[in-house]
């Protein structure tokens, strides 16, 4: 090594370091100095940037207890064949205006457990070859009943799909009801629908399913989830679409149907009685849930609390308070040296 | 990389395999291949092909995973990714979960490729270079290439090559049989060495042809002892001739001053000494390393924990739904349920798998990155760069920069490390009367003066530029140069020197400095007088003895000075000529029985001829086993010459003369002014040098002759009968001659004074010429005295006059015989050396100085003021080293020195007590914690106890000394005296003492230490050790971790790039566990949200990459180039290297507090999308990607406040780790509808950025996350700022407030050991509290009062200021004030003279130290410079002023530009006293 340098420096004379600002370290710089009077301007635009950013009706009906004699025939896995009905009143006190969703929610459903989230396969919901797909997923063990029959869809996800059918009545007066006109589709994500869901192609929906059977806990097959609308049926039924989207928390809601604003509910829905019809099929009690259906209507930020308003609020307020505490530190300070000096 | 050399083993028959393990053999190649047997023998032994790369394109793969899987971590890394693999456990894609760990070892192996291939070309370029080889088909020597050299072949060798290999020499152009060789490129010292042709072939009458030798060699095995080589030749007339290290010419040497040798290659390639010394690079594992190396183990403490939580709370959930298994929990594959427990087990897997990153993963290439650009920009320091040398600094050790950062103790040798190792002559006595060259002292000085202006100017340029931009830099300096007469001339010096140092680049100890003596007026005239007188005597062939004694010792001393040596003398242009003008009287004679035979008619033969003849046999094969070859050889032929001399009449000496002078003016002998002398010790040189200064110039020396140039009378040729080189046992070298003018034997002696004096001849008082001698005796003495005192080497010159040719006869028989003795041979060499060396006649003493280098003093008080304590090892005498140690400034004359010399382990320890009581009774009134002190042992000395170091204590132990105190039972006591003490000097003491010192140190006070020595033990004792890149050897360099090219840069190197390089690694590692833990810790937040089943809410993309590409780029930029204090302020300010050595930046608790930061952070990010998207449609990984980016913006961000300084890089990076993020995700989430299970995340970033609370959550997360650290940093900066930070704060002010704050942080230093006791003890002091003594105004009563508010603690420092203070300034007012300090009586002081307090200590203490300080006549300058102003204004405040002027100076000029503004200000008072409070508003 050492022959080597020497032989170097015998070619050039000087081994002498360039005098660049990048080797010698002399880059130009800025040095922020956190102290006071640099960073209390930043407290107080971000203090109040919080505040200026801080301000809906959202209704729960619980009917996993009022329905109580469904929910426990549907502890038994042998009635799945039963029907059951039960029905929820109750009162709007005040008009809900504008855009009005339905929603479904369960408690302590755990959609985000490890392997619940894995059991899925992606590609045979996007329509390809049954026997193919159901071999490279993680669908076990709901991938094949004993006899070798493959199921669609596969996976822990699809089988537990939520099934209960819940339909909504307005009271114009106190004897006729009529139906809140509620619409099925649109509900999902648009790259869900057209790109990631597919149904095999056939000339039939049906006949695209043979061969195939329903998931065990399926009263029905997946090409009868919507038999009125075509293009809502099988894979990409929003219902099913929905539930595949696996929820971050074990209490969450899905989006089961939104108003349709036509005739009386055009601006939205009316204050006065209401009533819903509900087929209770999805057992709840096995895991201590609940079911509850939500209606509610949207905000500009998407959100539907107020919690993200609050935190602005209050941490703009915080910010601004550790301004001024910040201002009166400093200016003490500076006081007390110039006592000093003086 | 050696290979074992069993394999190089000859096939040999079994009798003789134990015989020849040991030895190799070789003959030549050019022999006809005989047996067919010859040709497996040799191709075990390695060729030239030099190769260093460690892989081949083969086994590089295999090779270097081998490498890497050494590192645990990796390791584990693999385990876990190997982990994902087993379905029950799995967490992530398995191939996917690969990447990390696969993406981590291809970037070491990409690096390590790199340095491979960078090896694998310098190994080619030197393979490829040409050499000459003989080829038996071609009869002639032809080109080859390095790598096709085998051992055996022959090699010839022109002037100014590099030896290819290690080869025996058999032939040289030189008459006498020499080559020299410079072995720079092997040990660092440039002198040449000879090297003799093998004694056998110097008398091959013929050239010599390779063809015919037919002799074998058998030497040793390859090792790697460069001054050791062993062997014999064998002839075919079966005769052996030993060989020795001087038959060899070593690999990687330069052949000069020869013009043509030739050799048979004894070992090749790597098996040459040069290779098998060159270790390569070390590895160490730096103090930080190993601090970080704890955290990763709480870490994976930590991973358990989380791990065994989550497993329990998985069981615990499970078990909860009871034999009603949920939808949602998925049986396994069976289709059967898992039992609670066993669900748990598994879990505990896949948490391990899912919580990995906590362990950082990219951690140590991270870190390796670091350390390499670091690395690099030490090398690329300009500041680093010794242009004299043209040589820079070296890092040896790639991994502990920054350990440089926390050094506590300096141990450093003295000889070639503070001091230059360039002898210069200073002054001589000659029998009795000492001539004191003030001429010559003042030449010195001016050296000295003008180096110091130069650095001053430099340091102004410097200040001045800060302002501008670098280019300026250059510019101003020049500016600076030409206004400056002085710097001017010391430039043109330079340059001078760089001329000559370029014209005789080959010569060492050749520096103008050196060379040019300027000759005492009074010895010169003498020497003119004598040579005089000696020429009229001369020409009336008249005996010496009619010169007077005192001129007949100066003549002697010269003589002495110029011939006791072994200097070489070249001339710059041609190598030594072939063709010459032999000595006439050579005689064919051969052999010493032919000498026998003519010595008949001599007074020799008589009654000793049996035992001479019988001397004669063992003569014979003499120099087998010896080892000074030099010597015999002269010894042998000087029998024939003598034997000529006794045909021959006196008279012939002056036709030898005449002859001689004719010679001279025909001959081709070069001009005297183009000598050099080239000397295998710098004394010589020096010596040589002074001896020239007064016209007595060695002109030439053979093996057995020597040329001298006198004035007057023109050359004499001494017969060089013997010379007995210098060995470190004798101290002494002596020259046995024969004077040409009186034809007489003599020897001159030179040597040590401690030896020399005892070998005097003895002289009865009685007799008055032995009176007289006696008196010179004792005056000689009194002035070696005095020299020591200077701090200079003494050397004494003799002479042994008149030994008779007898007596010379049957010593050198017994000299002979002692030398071909096998056993005991250096015994008897002693023993004979002795004989001789005795009855010496003084002549006088010469007094050389061993110069300081530059800015020593300068540096060792730097590094002292930043906490550093010095201790100096060294072997010299005590008074040289504390003289040197004054010079340097390691000891005040304000100090009080206890030395402890003791000869036996009782009196030491005895010793010890005393001196340790004597601290304590001395310093027990007003010292808090001296029982802490005294009682833990094993405590950081630098920590607040270190209030016990006492400021003016000095300690100096000689080696038999501490022998005793490093043994068992005193070391403790040792240690505890040492503490204390501010500066420790060890002298007489052994390499072997030196490193036990330090193992001492490093091991009873866990205290960090670094080495700067020569020393190889001391250095790998150390935990830092530096090497100076210096004459002195390479030896040192080689085993050093770094090498710096001179003392003063280890200030830079420590005070500058140790801190940056501490504080960079500190705070990327801190921040590394921050990422890590903060980024885990919303996993660990989600578990309780998913029933602890390991699931992730980050796409495992994210997640995986997360760590290795989204947040990498930042941390490694601010690693690299953070500078968290200016380089001026650093320099200027060394006390902030304190931050350092008590690891401030990276303490343990850091740690923690950095996981309750992460802790906190991500409960912040984690709840607030939590709660935002509480009871919400948000699907798993919608809400999990918003998480992620928020981890990043807080993670960036919280880089962002801990980034001291923003370049275009660290702007850049963070940018691109951001905008890298979203570019991946936005195309990872549009690339595939269906891949990459479970998250399936089409069009998710897509659909989160067209909603608002996306972004509405991205910017409350980090703000409220990093508010509390914001917040912290600003109170802290606001209300108790650490030095650091205002450090930081310095360069940020115009420059001249600049310099005032630089200045009052200068004293704050002064004050800063002292403040504990200052705030515990002094409750009488209000105002002294930490912010206070800093920020106050030096001239502000609080800083009054607080700095003398600790002088109690400290009554005989101040006291000792306060007095010297008194001499100094000498005005009544003055005195009153240090009276009134003294007292304590602040208030009544500061009311009467509101401007003298503002006299700091320092600047007494320093005009103190220049009054005492002969040496260094440019701080004698100051000095002259404050007196001088008091005279003049007589008033208070000008005293003030000039020591502060002076104290300016001290601090390299970095505020000397602004010392005239700051005099204006101390003078305008009340403006100044508004401008400072302005100022401190600024300043807050």
């Amino acid at each position: 090594m050492k022959n080597k340098n020497s032989q170097g420096a015998q070619e050039c004379p000087s081994r002498c370091p360039d005098n660049s600002a990048f080797k010698q370290q002399k880059l130009p710089a800025w040095k922020p100095k956190l102290a006071a009077p640099t960073v209390l301007s930043s407290f107080f635009t971000i203090g109040l940037f919080c505040l200026l950013m801080g301000i809906c009706l959202i209704l729960y009906i619980n009917y996993s207890d009022i329905c109580l004699n469904c929910s426990k025939l549907r502890e038994n896995s042998s009635n799945w064949d039963k029907e059951c009905n039960c029905t929820v009143h109750f009162t709007l006190q005040e008009n809900m205006l504008g855009n009005v969703f339905m929603y479904y929610r369960l408690q302590n459903f755990y959609q985000n457990h490890r392997r619940y989230v894995l059991s899925r396969s992606d590609a045979q919901l996007l329509g390809q070859d049954v026997n193919v797909s159901i071999q490279n997923s993680s669908c076990e063990p709901f991938t094949t009943y004993p006899n070798g029959t493959p199921v669609a869809p596969c996976g822990a996800i699809a089988n537990s799909m939520f099934n209960d059918s819940i339909q909504l009545f307005y009271y114009l007066n106190s004897s006729t009801a009529i139906e809140v006109p509620l619409l099925k589709s649109g509900n999902s994500w648009w790259s869900d629908k057209n790109v990631k869901f597919r149904n095999p192609t056939s000339y039939n929906l049906s006949s695209a399913f043979a061969g195939t059977t329903r998931p065990p806990y399926w009263q029905k097959p997946a090409y009868l989830l919507d038999e009125e609308d075509e293009r809502n049926n099988g894979y990409i039924n929003d219902d099913f679409i929905i539930w595949m989207r696996v929820s971050a928390f074990p209490t969450f809601r899905n989006l089961y149907r939104r108003l349709s604003h036509t005739n009386q509910f055009a601006d939205g829905l009316p204050a006065g009685n209401y009533t819903f019809h509900i087929t209770y099929n999805f057992p709840v009690t096995k895991f201590k849930g609940q079911k509850q259906v939500v209606l509610s209507t949207i905000t500009w930020s998407g959100g539907s609390n107020l919690f993200l308003g609050i935190a602005y609020t209050v941490s703009g307020a915080v910010i601004v308070l550790a301004g001024f505490i910040i201002t009166a530190i400093h200016l003490k300070l500076r006081k007390k040296k110039t006592y000093f000096q003086r | 990389r050696v290979r074992e050399s069993e394999g190089k083993k000859k096939l040999s028959p079994p009798k003789h395999r134990r015989r020849r393990k040991r030895t190799r053999t070789v003959r030549s190649n050019l022999l006809l291949p005989g047996p067919e047997a010859e040709k497996p023998q040799r191709s075990p032994m390695a060729n030239n092909r030099l190769k260093t790369t460690k892989y081949t394109a083969l086994s590089f793969l295999p090779k270097n995973l081998f490498e890497q899987f050494h590192r645990l971590a990796n390791v584990y890394f693999v385990f876990i990714a190997l982990l994902n693999f087993v379905p029950a456990v799995n967490a992530f894609q398995p191939e996917l979960a690969l990447a990390p760990v696969l993406f981590i070892l291809a970037v070491t192996a990409i690096k390590d490729l790199w340095e491979d291939y960078s090896r694998y070309r310098s190994d080619n370029e030197i393979n490829h270079t040409e050499c000459l080889v003989y080829c038996r088909n071609e009869k002639k020597y032809m080109n080859r290439y390095w790598k096709e050299v085998e051992v055996g072949d022959f090699v010839q060798l022109r002037c100014n090559e590099i030896i290819p290999a290690d080869i025996l020499l058999l032939s040289s152009s030189d008459p006498d049989g020499l080559c020299h060789i410079e072995t720079a490129n092997l040990d660092g010292e440039t002198n040449l060495k000879q090297r003799q042709v093998v004694r056998r072939f110097l008398e091959l009458d013929s050239e010599f042809d390779p063809l015919k030798f037919t002799s074998v060699i058998e030497c040793e095995k390859p090792n790697n002892d460069l001054s050791r080589f062993r062997g014999y030749i064998v002839h075919t007339s079966g005769k052996r001739d030993g060989l020795y290290k001087e038959n060899l010419l070593l690999r990687g040497c330069t052949v000069r001053n020869t013009e043509e040798v030739a050799g048979i290659v004894i070992y090749a390639g790597h098996e040459t000494k040069a290779l098998l010394n060159n270790s390569g690079p070390r590895y160490k594992r730096s103090k930080l390393e190993r601090q970080m190396n704890i955290d990763v183990l709480w870490c994976v403490l930590i991973l358990i924990v989380m791990c065994l939580f989550s497993t329990i709370g998985h069981g615990l959930w499970v078990w909860q739904y009871g034999e009603k298994k949920p939808v949602f929990d998925v049986p396994g594959l069976d289709g059967n349920y898992l039992s609670p427990v066993l669900a748990a087990v598994y879990i505990f897997l896949t948490m391990i798998i899912v919580f990995q990153v906590l362990i950082p993963i990219s951690l140590y290439v991270s870190i390796e990155i670091v350390k390499a650009c670091q690395v690099f920009f030490i090398h690329q320091d300009k500041d680093l760069y010794d242009e004299e040398t043209d040589s820079q600094l070296q890092c040896r050790a790639l991994n502990i920069t920054e350990d440089l950062g926390q050094i506590q103790y300096i141990f450093s040798d003295k000889t070639g490390t503070l001091t230059e190792n360039k002898m210069v002559f200073r002054r001589c006595t000659v029998s009795g009367i000492e001539y004191s060259h003030d001429a010559n002292a003042r030449r010195l000085a001016m050296y000295q003066e003008a180096d110091s202006e130069e650095e001053e100017t430099a340091a102004k340029g410097g200040t001045l530029s800060q302002r501008n931009s670098v280019s300026s830099h250059q510019s101003i300096k020049v500016v600076h140069r030409s206004l400056s007469m002085k710097s001017h001339r010391r430039t043109g010096s330079r340059a001078e020197a760089k001329r000559a140092s370029i014209l005789s680049k080959h010569t060492a100890f050749s520096s103008p400095m050196e060379k040019d003596i300027t000759p005492d007026p009074n010895l010169l005239e003498k020497v003119n007088e004598c040579a005089r007188s000696l020429e009229v005597t001369r020409s009336h062939e008249q005996p010496l003895s009619k010169l007077t004694p005192e001129l007949s010792d100066i003549f002697d001393f010269f003589i002495a000075l110029t011939i006791c040596n072994t200097v070489v003398v070249t001339s710059p242009d041609q190598p030594r000529q072939k063709v010459r003008v032999r000595f006439e009287l050579k005689s064919p004679v051969k052999t010493i029985e032919d000498f026998i035979r003519r010595f008949t008619p001599s007074r020799l033969t008589s009654g000793s001829n049996s035992s001479s003849s019988s001397s004669l046999t063992t003569s014979k094969s003499m120099p087998r086993l010896g080892s000074s070859i030099l010597s015999s050889v002269s010894s042998e032929s000087t029998l024939l010459k003598l034997e000529e001399k006794l045909a021959h009449s006196p008279q012939m000496n002056n036709n030898d003369y005449r002859s001689q002078q004719d010679r001279r003016a025909i001959g081709g002998r070069p001009e005297e002014g183009e000598l050099r002398y080239e000397a295998e010790s710098p004394d010589e040189a020096a010596l040589v040098y002074a001896a020239r200064a007064y016209n007595c110039a060695l002109v030439g020396r053979l093996s057995d002759q020597v040329s001298v140039e006198l004035p007057h009378l023109g050359r004499l040729t001494f017969e060089l009968l013997h010379t007995l080189g210098f060995d470190s046992i004798r101290k002494r070298m002596s020259v046995v001659v024969r004077h040409p003018l009186t034809d007489e034997i003599s020897v001159y002696t030179k040597g040590a004074d401690s030896v020399i004096m005892d070998l005097l001849l003895p002289c009865s008082s009685d007799d008055p010429r032995g009176n007289h001698q006696k008196k010179i005796q004792s005056k000689t003495q009194n002035y070696l005295n005095l020299y020591a005192v200077d701090g200079l080497r003494t050397l004494l010159m003799h002479e042994c006059l008149c030994i008779f040719l007898d007596e010379y006869a049957s010593w050198l028989k017994s000299h002979l015989e002692a030398e071909s003795s096998v056993e005991n041979r250096e015994e008897l060499l002693f023993q004979s050396a002795l004989r001789i060396e005795t009855n010496l006649h003084l002549l006088g003493a010469t007094g050389v100085e061993d110069r300081l280098q530059d800015g020593v003093p300068e540096t060792i008080a730097n590094l002292r003021k930043a906490g550093l304590q010095i201790w100096i090892l060294t072997g010299d005498k005590q008074e040289t080293a504390i003289n040197i140690a004054y010079a340097c400034k390691l000891l005040g004359h304000d100090e009080e020195i206890i030395t402890l010399n003791a000869e036996s382990l009782e009196t030491s320890a005895a010793l010890l007590d005393h001196c340790l009581q004597y601290i304590e009774s001395k310093f027990s009134n007003n010292t808090i914690d001296k029982t802490a002190g005294n009682t833990t042992v094993g405590f950081c000395p630098l920590s607040p106890s270190s209030s016990s170091v006492h400021s003016s204590l000095g300690l100096v132990i000689d080696g038999k000394t501490l022998a005793y105190a490093l043994d068992k039972t005193l070391e403790d006591k040792f240690l505890s005296l040492a503490r204390r003490c501010r500066s420790v000097l060890c002298c007489r003491s052994t390499p072997l003492q030196k490193s036990m010192v330090v193992k001492l140190i490093r091991d009873k006070l866990k205290a960090m230490t670094l080495a700067i020595a020569n020393d190889v033990s001391m250095i790998q004792v150390a935990d830092v050790g530096v090497g100076i890149s210096g004459p002195e050897g390479m030896q040192a360099v080689m085993a050093s971790d770094f090498a710096v090219p001179r003392f003063r840069h280890l200030e830079k190197l420590l005070l500058v790039h140790g801190h940056w390089c501490y504080s960079r690694l500190a705070n990327m590692v801190l921040y590394f566990f921050y990422k890590n833990a903060m980024f885990v810790a919303l996993l660990f937040w989600y578990q309780f949200y998913c029933g602890f089943s390991g699931s992730s809410m980050i796409d495992q993309w994210y997640l995986i990459f997360f760590n290795v590409l989204f947040s990498s780029l930042p941390q490694l930029v601010t690693g690299v180039l953070d500078k968290d204090i200016p380089a001026e302020v650093l320099i200027g300010v060394p006390h902030l290297y304190k931050s350092g050595q008590k690891m401030e930046e990276y303490q343990p608790h850091m740690f923690w507090m950095n996981m309750i930061d992460a802790l906190y952070q991500s409960l912040v990010c984690f709840y607030i999308p939590f709660f935002t998207y509480y009871d919400s449609e948000v699907d798993l990984f919608s809400w999990g990607t918003p998480i992620t980016v928020i981890a990043l913006f807080t993670i960036i961000l919280h880089l962002a406040i801990e980034t001291k300084t923003w370049t275009l890089f660290h702007w850049s990076s963070c940018i691109f780790s951001i905008l890298l993020f979203f570019i991946v995700a936005l195309v990872y989430n549009v690339s595939c509808p269906i891949c990459y299970p479970p998250s399936n995340p089409y069009w998710t970033m897509e659909k989160l950025m067209g909603e608002p609370v996306f972004y509405l959550i991205c910017i409350i997360s980090p703000v409220v996350a990093l508010l509390p650290r914001f917040l912290y940093r600003t109170l802290q900066g606001t209300i108790f700022p650490t030095q650091l930070q205002l450090g930081r704060q310095l360069n940020r002010l115009p420059p001249e407030t600049h310099s005032q704050i630089l200045n009052r942080l200068n004293i704050k230093k002064e004050t800063i050991p002292q403040k504990p006791p200052c705030a515990e003890h002094s409750p009488q002091n209000p105002l002294s509290n930490d912010s206070d003594c800093f920020k106050a105004c030096n001239h502000t009563p609080s800083l009054q009062s607080s700095q003398y508010g600790n002088d109690p603690a400290f009554p005989s420092n101040t006291k000792a200021e306060h007095t010297t203070g008194l001499s100094v300034t000498a005005s009544p007012p003055e005195s009153l004030l240090c009276g009134g300090n003294k007292q304590m009586e602040s208030m009544s002081v500061e009311e009467t003279f509101p401007w003298n307090t503002t006299v700091d200590q320092s600047g007494f203490s320093l005009l103190n130290w220049i009054t005492s300080t002969p040496l260094f006549s440019r701080f004698g300058r100051v000095l002259q410079l404050s007196p001088h102003r008091l005279q003049n204004e007589a008033q208070d405040n000008m005293c003030v002023l000039g020591s502060i002027s002076s104290l300016h100076r001290d601090f390299k000029g970095l505020t000397g530009k602004n010392s005239n503004d700051f005099q204006e200000q101390l003078k305008g008072t009340p403006t100044n006293c508004c401008k400072s409070e302005t100022l401190e508003t600024t300043f807050l």
